[in-house]
């Protein structure tokens, strides 16, 4: 049964088990429903529950598990004479999952009947001619040991799906009667449901984890392989970025991270006052309807693409900086070589962060409580020696946090600098001059013809992870300066 | 004749600290103070009365500008301040409020230690010339809110973790430490024990002897006790003013006189 039908089953079941659930209850209690436990819905839902879950949780498992078993047991099949020169057992394989869904298409379409399918021979007929009607397009001849491979393929998840019907619909009706059998007028269908709800509200929170888990596992499982074929001390005591596709590449972090670092200090320089003092002024002395009119702007300002941005700086910032700086420039100097710069990216980077900062800090200055700034105004304080004696030093802990929360997305922010920065992996302490970061080197070492084997590729996972733990470090930090100095006004 | 009715008034007016005249204010678009006129004098205290929610702290909060931090409450009619409008243009609320002190309602010591949170007032408006006057000016304000004795040996512990009877008497020594000419306090004692309670009603007697004090509180007895003259306000009228003497034993209005012995509240 195609997996579609088999869902609608499942739903179908459920939906009678939720009616039949509530009838059953309103039953046993003679049809008073002040004697039931629970409300009598409850008892739908439990039913309608273990009809469901169990065996759409199964289906889901059969479905991703049976692929990777058929593969093994398919591939096993092939012997090895069997595999080209040229070719490997992955391109084999795919030949014989093609030749497999072109039986499987034939069939449908009426050109072979099952069992011409099953027994088809590579000499008898032109299955290539004959895939080629149903759409499947096959390099060359079907070979013998291909075609058996594929019709053994055919077989098994034929097989495999109909075991899977059976154990899903057994499930699905032995959860319906278990469920069902179980009603009585004193069970707990409300506590079960209420554990029902609880039991999918942490399986959404583990998702999110188990997914962060799964990425920083699989970063350190390529690193490895990284500092497997390439020195420790090179990449992160180095002083040279030099990759070479040929061998003998020189990949050290440090100038890559003096880029990084460089950019988001520019670009903080530029946010955090701007963003900061935009959100004393919204706060503080805007009235409502500036203040609902202005906060969204920035809010829109927020959400612009960073790739706007990054053309903002290609085709403005950078060229405006040049003409100040370059050669034959306003100034007259000449100390910068192109539109690509520090600054340029810096600048950018910034504006990009004002909204962050100040939509951060704005919040976080609203909770300041009024009567903090009663206290101060009454003993005769102007605004602005409100604001920097009482107000700030009550919101600087939350605003230090909003600032390294900015500066973890400066350090990870990848276009803008890839289009303001340039490309060059250097040390200087001139803003003007170009350089490069972390994100921008792991876009380009993985972009292109990529050969996941090699140090030159893989430096862009041990790259990331140095980078995913700069970050979580920063966010760590903000988040536990937000914490404890939060309590002081409650 | 003349020249007798002449000197009458300028002692009059001397004598009068505030007066408010037909004073309205609204909260958008409700009404909480009705026409209210009244006359503060220099060195008493003036207690005002009410049951909750009848707009006492609101007017206190008019004798100060306080209320212009409300973006919805408007204020009309006139209050003078030695005889010269507190609403008027010219005049800077900023001032006013370092002549016009206030205790608030609920504690608000700022997040600082006890020792800045007193000398906040006295450093904004440069009232010590060196160090050694500042701690002076902290030290007779502390003591004059009745709190030194518990606070002398941790003053560079932060404000906000002293009890709450504690933070309102930090609060008073806060007010006091700017010298105000006026001081408004809004329920001092509402979160005191009886023994600061009776040094707080201290310091009010002796404030009074420089400066004019305005107190609102709950308690009848304190009215009674530290107060020269009281105020009945009752759903945003001022229902009664005069003498507390005169008040308390004999009230001109009757709904005065249901809320003084416990009928109205
Ligand atoms: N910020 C405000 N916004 C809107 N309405 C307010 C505000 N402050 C006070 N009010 C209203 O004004 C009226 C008077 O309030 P006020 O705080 O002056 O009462 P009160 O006499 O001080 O009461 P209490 O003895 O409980 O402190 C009340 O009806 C109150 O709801
Ligand atoms: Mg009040």
């Amino acid at each position: 049964m195609p997996t579609f039908w088999l869902v609608a089953l499942l739903l179908a079941l459920s939906a009678a088990g939720y009616n039949g659930g509530r009838r059953r209850a309103i039953a046993t209690a003679a049809g008073n429903v002040k004697d039931l436990h629970s409300l009598p819905s409850y008892y739908g839902y439990h039913v309608a529950l273990a009809a469901f879950v169990p065996s759409i949780a199964a289906l889901a498992v059969w479905l991703l598990a049976q692929p990777v078993f058929i593969e093994t047991r398919v591939s096993g099949m092939i012997p090895a004479e069997a595999i080209p020169e040229s070719s490997s057992i992955g391109l084999v394989m795919s030949d014989v999952r093609r030749v497999a869904e072109g039986l499987d298409l034939a069939v449908e379409q009426g050109l072979l009947t099952p069992r011409e399918a099953r027994n088809a021979s590579a000499g008898a007929q032109d299955l290539r001619a004959l895939m080629g009607e149903v759409g499947v397009a096959l390099g060359s001849k079907v070979r013998p040991e291909a075609l058996s491979a594929a019709q053994a393929y055919r077989n098994l998840s034929q097989n495999g799906r109909d075991a899977m019907t059976a154990v899903v619909a057994l499930l699905a009706i032995g959860g319906f009667v278990f469920a069902y059998m179980r009603i009585h007028k004193d069970f707990r269908a409300r506590n079960v449901v209420e554990r029902a709800v609880l039991a999918l509200l942490i399986l959404a929170a583990s998702l999110a984890i188990l997914t962060t888990v799964g990425i920083v596992l699989s970063m350190l499982f390529e690193t490895k392989n990284f500092f497997g074929l390439h020195s420790w001390t090179d990449f992160f005591f180095g002083s040279t970025w030099a990759p070479n596709f040929r061998g003998g590449s020189e990949l050290s972090i440090l100038p890559l991270l003096w880029g990084t670092l460089y950019i988001s200090f520019i670009a903080l320089l530029v946010a955090v006052p701007v963003g900061l003092f935009a959100a004393i002024y919204l706060s503080e002395y805007a009235s409502g309807a500036v203040r609902a009119f202005a906060k969204p702007l920035l809010e829109i300002l927020a959400g612009i693409p960073t790739i706007v941005y990054g053309l903002f700086a290609l085709l403005t910032v950078g060229p405006a900086l040049a003409d100040l700086f370059g050669k034959g420039g306003l100034l007259g100097v000449e100390w910068m070589a192109g539109a690509t710069s520090v600054l340029t990216a810096g600048l950018v980077m910034g504006i990009m962060l004002i909204p962050f900062v100040s939509s951060l800090s704005d919040d976080i200055i609203n909770a300041v409580p009024q009567a903090m700034r009663d206290g101060s105004l009454g003993l005769g304080a102007t605004k602005s020696e409100t604001v920097r004696q009482v107000v700030m030093p009550a919101a600087l802990p939350g605003i230090v946090g909003a600032v390294l929360l900015a500066a973890s997305r400066a350090i990870g922010e990848t276009m803008i600098v890839v289009m303001g920065a340039g490309a060059i992996a250097k040390f200087s302490a001139n803003p003007l001059d170009s350089m490069t970061t972390i994100t921008t080197r792991i876009v380009s070492q993985l972009t292109g013809d990529t050969d996941f084997a090699s140090p030159e590729t893989l430096v862009a996972f041990a790259l990331g992870l140095t980078l995913f733990v700069l970050t979580l470090g920063l966010n760590v930090l903000a988040l536990y300066i937000v914490r404890t100095y939060r309590e002081q006004y409650e | 004749m003349n020249d007798m009715t002449l000197m009458d008034k300028t002692v009059d007016t001397q004598n009068i600290k505030i007066a408010a005249r037909d004073v309205n204010v609204h909260y958008g678009d409700s009404h909480a103070i009705k026409d209210v006129n009244v006359e503060i004098e220099d060195k008493t205290v003036t207690a005002f009365i009410g049951p909750s929610g009848c707009g006492k702290s609101t007017f206190l909060r008019c004798l100060n500008r306080m209320n212009d931090t409300i973006g919805i409450c408007r204020v009309k009619g006139d209050i003078l301040l030695d005889g010269e409008d507190i609403y008027d243009r010219r005049v800077d609320p900023v001032q006013l409020r370092a002549k016009v002190g206030m205790v608030f309602q609920k504690p608000n010591p700022f997040p600082k230690s006890i020792y800045d949170n007193v000398a906040y007032g006295p450093r904004i408006h440069g009232l010590a010339r060196n160090k050694a006057e500042l701690d002076e000016i902290v030290e007779k304000s502390l003591r004059r809110a009745a709190i030194w004795d518990e606070v002398k040996d941790r003053l560079d512990a932060p404000g906000t973790g002293l009890s709450g009877g504690q933070q309102q008497r930090l609060c008073i020594a806060r007010a006091v430490a700017t010298e105000p000419e006026v001081l408004l306090m809004d329920e001092p004692c509402s979160a005191l024990d009886p023994i600061a309670t009776a040094q707080v009603e201290e310091l009010i007697d002796e404030l009074r002897s420089r400066y004019s004090v305005v107190i609102v509180t709950h308690s009848m007895q304190q009215a009674a006790r530290v107060s020269q003259k009281t105020a009945f306000f009752h759903l945003g009228n001022l229902v009664e003013f005069g003498p507390t003497g005169q008040i308390f034993t004999n009230p001109e209005d009757s709904r005065t006189e249901s809320y003084i012995t416990g009928r109205i509240g």
